[in-house]
């Protein structure tokens, strides 16, 4: 088993290190190179020059990559032209809360998928399963942006259940621990805070899960549909098990084993997608941020996000990985 | 044999409906029964209906798209009182399967649950039927493992089902079926997807478990050789009919319809001469035409004439208890087939 | 012996009935078959087909110019009152006073194109890509392994982005324009189809026929080719016409993040859409119409896909 992860792990390696050599070309391709990249539009020559000399732009290729790895170790990954900040920095602040969105996302996603999707398969053909099933392909090409700017004039502006924007009411007076606010606010029994918060991840949570939502649906019901068919299933029944025990043991826990790959794959679909619905409810997440990073060109945040983000995505679907091969004996052998 | 059967199957027939298609019959009136401890094979090719009979009898068909009618009585634990398996709800249904009825399946991989421990698999319906629990469901199954020829059985039962061999999943199997003391026991091709050494053990071990408890055992496959060492009585399975039943030794000395006496003679036997070609049955299981119009073995059929389309055939019975369903039937001892040696195990 | 003529007729009659069913045809004409009586194929098809017949003939159907700001007068002077569907303008005027439906009818060519260019890019690269590494794993010992094991890192390396981010990244190489949106959607698909394809030939690649050719000394090229190949396209068509789909839906919402078509002259629906959320309070209509095109369109791909899926899942087979 450990041998397993410490392998898994190896290989994701190359993988994260060839994406650092990808964006650094990246960087550097950048129209006007990264000179004209990293400074306003209006900079001056004398600015660019002084810029590229700064940054070793003259240096040979090699001694520049070996520059932009050594900063990429210490977590220097350059200055937002937004604020001023460090990109890091940046993303330490504003990741919780995309956390936050994308775990609400998840949660409802799951919740509502897999018993539904279990449903559909069970009453496969009916008018449920149609209802499903068409439902799903629905949700699958709303865009995202559309159905959260949808839900927020809907439920926010004509009917005020939900708020319509941000994170927290502004001037709430709230103790933060770890930035995620509806923890912080079970964590110090804050119960107005916290409920405040959670009310504020409603809808913005329900745009973000409609695609993991469709495809959850649409996994379960097939995996059902297809472990339904199998024979140790047949032979469970020939046991004359409870109904129950058939459902749970024999048929859930093996249609759940794609669904558990799907969900690793799907975060990366969350951390896209946040981007955004974030910006739709001014969530202050990393997906608001990257957003006004493509409308004001801040590229070192770009840069530096998306290189964390495909760490984060790659160490999610680690994590998946790894509870697969808890799920599912036969991939340790391998 | 007592009076009453433990199992008697009148009229069993099976529908496949499907919407926008024809009606598929796959299963057309069979009657056999099976006396309390006995020994009865149902034997035929692929698609004569023979594993949809004993899902039938399991009431594991399944629930739509599916009629079934006919009558199955089955005495549970062998008393008086008659319960029709075919038309039981489902809830005591439940109850009867893995106590009363158990069943072996073919495939012993795709028949165990990949991400189960085995020990799970067997103390499962331990713990169902038997109200067993924790350690004590745990050394019970240890046992049934050591019962059925598992070496090292402790260790086994958090084992997987990819960690055993073919013949160890086989043998799990048979324990779970086996779990219970059930009466009667249904297995269906347990041998075929086994290597040839592995299927005489299975044979052994299945043979050995009937007499030691007195379950009565349906033996369902295609292959006479296993029919030949282990079961009292034959039925023979033609396009979702019974075309002929007989006790072992009369079905092997004088096999009356031409099906079965095809069957007979296209076993290869080593005691033949070396020049003597093997007389195969022509034609394929599709060529057979509906019973409606006739015997749907006429196709097929050596002794075929013309009055063979009159309809469907009725069941005759020459002599007690051989039953056959052909209107030129094959008389007397046929040619060159004395009773086939047991390929696997001796006698019963 | 008319007699016996007779009833050998009657019997090949009889057992002509079953043969019939027992027959297979050809994998493809089997699956257009199946394809032809699903109504989820048919539905999408017709969404299809509309969809270009609107595309190619847009210039014909508009009643007016894309950019003709014919009722400018109309709807300047009160900006936040936009004038509905009338006789005239079938869905109304959009918030420069130009006909809504005319812009609709015109976007849908560079709906099409967007997802056409940027499908068919994904998917010959990606063709290429998981093609080359799929052969040279299945054919090429351990030579061809090493060489799908450097394919399949830099694949792995595009697939350890989430598609979105990964087009939002090459836009922004691009700069802004619809050139920037195809390529972007496309290169985000890349990955997909490298490996559907390239899993597909694996598996083929170990099937007893390919094993057969190898023995009678068929060359490697011609395998792959004549044989792995064409058995190994199911999958990927599948991706291709869920790809048009996701394509669209993908454009839209780098329009949304300001990387779309920045020419106001060639109207598209997504860009549409995303200029259309500023007014969605007060014109809710203007954002409403090209969303609606957008889903029902991608809807129509998508049950295009799902259909040619269900037919070639031999599962599904009876």
């Amino acid at each position: 088993m450990l041998r397993f992860i410490v392998r898994r792990v190896l290989q994701a390696v190359p993988t994260l290190f060839g994406l650092s050599i990808l964006l650094f070309i990246w960087v550097r391709s950048l129209p006007g190179g990264p000179a004209y990249a990293l400074l306003p539009e209006n900079a001056t020559a004398e600015q660019r020059e002084a810029l590229r000399r700064a940054m070793g732009l003259d240096d040979p290729v090699i001694v520049q990559y070996g520059a932009f790895l050594g900063r990429l170790a210490q977590g220097d990954l350059g200055e937002s032209l937004q604020t001023g900040r460090p990109v890091m920095t940046e993303f330490a602040m504003k990741f919780p809360a995309t956390v936050e969105l994308a775990v609400m996302a998840m949660v409802i996603a799951v919740a509502v998928g897999v018993p539904l999707g279990y449903l559909a398969a069970r009453r496969r053909g009916g008018a449920l399963d149609a209802l499903v099933v068409g439902g799903s392909l629905v949700g699958i090409c709303t865009p995202v942006f559309f159905l959260a700017f949808v839900l927020k004039l809907v439920f926010a502006e004509h009917l005020g259940i939900f708020p319509s924007a941000f994170r927290q009411t502004p001037g709430i007076d709230a103790t933060r621990i770890t930035g995620l606010f509806v923890v912080d606010g079970i964590a110090t029994r804050e119960w107005d805070a916290a409920w405040d918060a959670l009310m504020h991840l409603v809808l913005p949570g329900l745009a973000l899960s409609s695609i993991p939502l469709a495809v959850i649906v649409r996994m379960t019901r097939a995996g059902v549909i297809e472990v339904l068919g199998e024979d140790y299933v047949r032979t469970a029944e020939a046991k004359g098990l409870h109904r129950r025990t058939v459902r749970g043991r024999h048929v859930l826990r093996n249609a759940m084993l794609p669904v558990v790959t799907a969900i690793g794959l799907l975060s990366g679909a969350l951390l896209a997608g946040a981007v955004l619905t974030e910006s739709v409810f001014a969530f202050g997440g990393i997906g608001q941020f990257i957003y006004s990073a493509t409308q004001t060109r801040d590229y070192p945040v770009l840069l530096g996000f998306i290189l964390i983000i495909a760490a984060v995505y790659v160490a999610i679907n680690l994590l998946v990985d790894i509870s697969y091969s808890l799920l599912d004996p036969r991939v340790r052998v391998r | 044999m007592p009076a009453r059967p433990l199992l008697a199957v009148h009229d069993l027939a099976v529908t496949f409906t499907q919407r926008r298609r024809r009606d598929v019959r796959a299963v057309d009136g069979i009657s056999f029964s099976l006396g309390e401890g006995s020994v009865v094979g149902l034997v035929g090719e692929s698609g004569c209906g023979k594993s949809v009979t004993s899902l039938a009898l399991m009431g594991l068909l399944p629930p739509r798209g599916v009629q079934v009618s006919g009558r199955a009585l089955f005495r549970p634990g062998g008393g008086d009182a008659e319960v029709d398996l075919l038309s039981l709800p489902t809830r005591r249904m439940r109850d009867l399967r893995g106590r009363e009825l158990a069943m072996v399946f073919q495939d012993p991989l795709s028949s165990l649950n990949p991400v189960v421990p085995i020990g799970r698999q067997v103390t499962e319906i331990l713990v169902r039927h038997r109200g067993l629990k924790g350690a004590a469901a745990r050394s019970a199954a240890a046992e049934l493992l050591e019962r059925v020829g598992i070496p090292d059985p402790r260790r086994r039962l958090s084992e997987y089902p990819h960690e055993l061999s073919g013949g160890m999943r086989q043998r799990a199997l048979i324990a779970m079926a086996v779990a219970c003391r059930p009466r009667l026991m249904i297995a269906d091709e347990p041998t075929t997807a086994l290597d040839v050494t592995i299927q005489a053990q299975i044979l052994e071990l299945l043979k050995e478990l009937v007499t030691e408890e007195g379950t009565a055992l349906l033996m369902i496959t295609h292959d006479l050789g296993v029919v030949a060492g282990l079961c009292d009585e034959i039925n023979v399975l033609y396009a979702g009919r019974v075309v002929e039943g007989a006790p072992r030794h009369d079905l092997f000395r004088a096999p009356t319809h031409p099906y079965t006496s095809g069957l007979l003679r296209s076993i290869p036997r080593l005691d033949a001469p070396r020049d003597e070609p093997l007389t195969p049955i022509r034609g394929t299981v599709n060529d057979a035409i509906e019973w409606a119009d006739g015997c749907a073995f006429a196709p097929r059929c050596d002794n075929y004439a013309e009055d063979c389309l009159g309809g469907p055939p009725d069941m005759r019975e020459e002599r007690t208890g051989h039953r056959f369903r052909c209107v030129h039937p094959v008389h007397g001892r046929a040619p060159g087939v004395p009773e086939p040696t047991a390929t696997q195990g001796g006698d019963r | 012996m008319a007699a016996r003529t007779q009833r050998i007729d009657r019997l090949a009659e009889l057992t002509a009935a079953r043969r019939e069913e027992a027959e297979g045809r050809g994998v493809w004409r089997e699956a257009f078959a199946r394809m032809s009586r699903n109504p989820m194929a048919i539905t999408g098809a017709a969404v299809v087909a509309v969809f270009i017949v609107v595309a190619v003939l847009g210039d014909l159907i508009a009643p007016y110019g894309p950019t003709e700001q014919n009722w400018g007068d109309e709807v300047f002077p009160n900006r936040n009152v936009f004038v509905g569907p009338r006789a005239e303008n079938w869905l109304g005027l959009d918030n420069l006073g130009r006909d809504q439906f005319s812009r609709m009818v015109i976007g849908a060519r560079q709906t099409l194109m967007v997802g056409v260019v940027a499908a068919g890019l994904g998917f010959t690269a990606g063709a290429l890509l998981g093609g080359v590494s799929g052969a040279a794993y299945a054919l090429g010992g351990a030579a061809g392994r090493r060489v799908d094991t450097v394919l399949m890192r830099v694949v792995d390396m595009m697939l350890a982005l989430p598609s979105l981010l990964l087009a939002v990244s090459i836009a922004a190489l691009l700069g802004q324009g619809l050139v920037t949106v195809m390529v972007a959607v496309g290169t985000a698909q890349v990955p997909i189809f490298a490996r559907l394809l390239r899993g597909a030939m694996i598996a083929q690649g170990g099937r007893d026929y390919v094993l057969a050719a190898r023995a009678l000394g068929a060359r490697r090229r011609r395998i792959a080719l004549a044989h792995i190949l064409p058995n190994s396209m199911g999958p990927i068509l599948v991706q291709l016409t869920l790809s048009l789909a996701t394509a669209i839906i993908d454009a839209a919402a780098l329009s949304y993040l300001g990387l779309g078509n920045p020419d106001p002259s060639v109207p598209e629906w997504g860009t549409m859409l995303a200029d259309a959320q500023r007014f969605l309070s007060g014109a809710p209509q203007l954002a409403v119409y090209p969303a609606l095109a957008i889903i029902v369109t991608a809807l129509g791909f998508t049950l295009m896909g799902e259909a040619l899926r269900e037919s070639l899942d031999p599962r599904l087979r009876k």
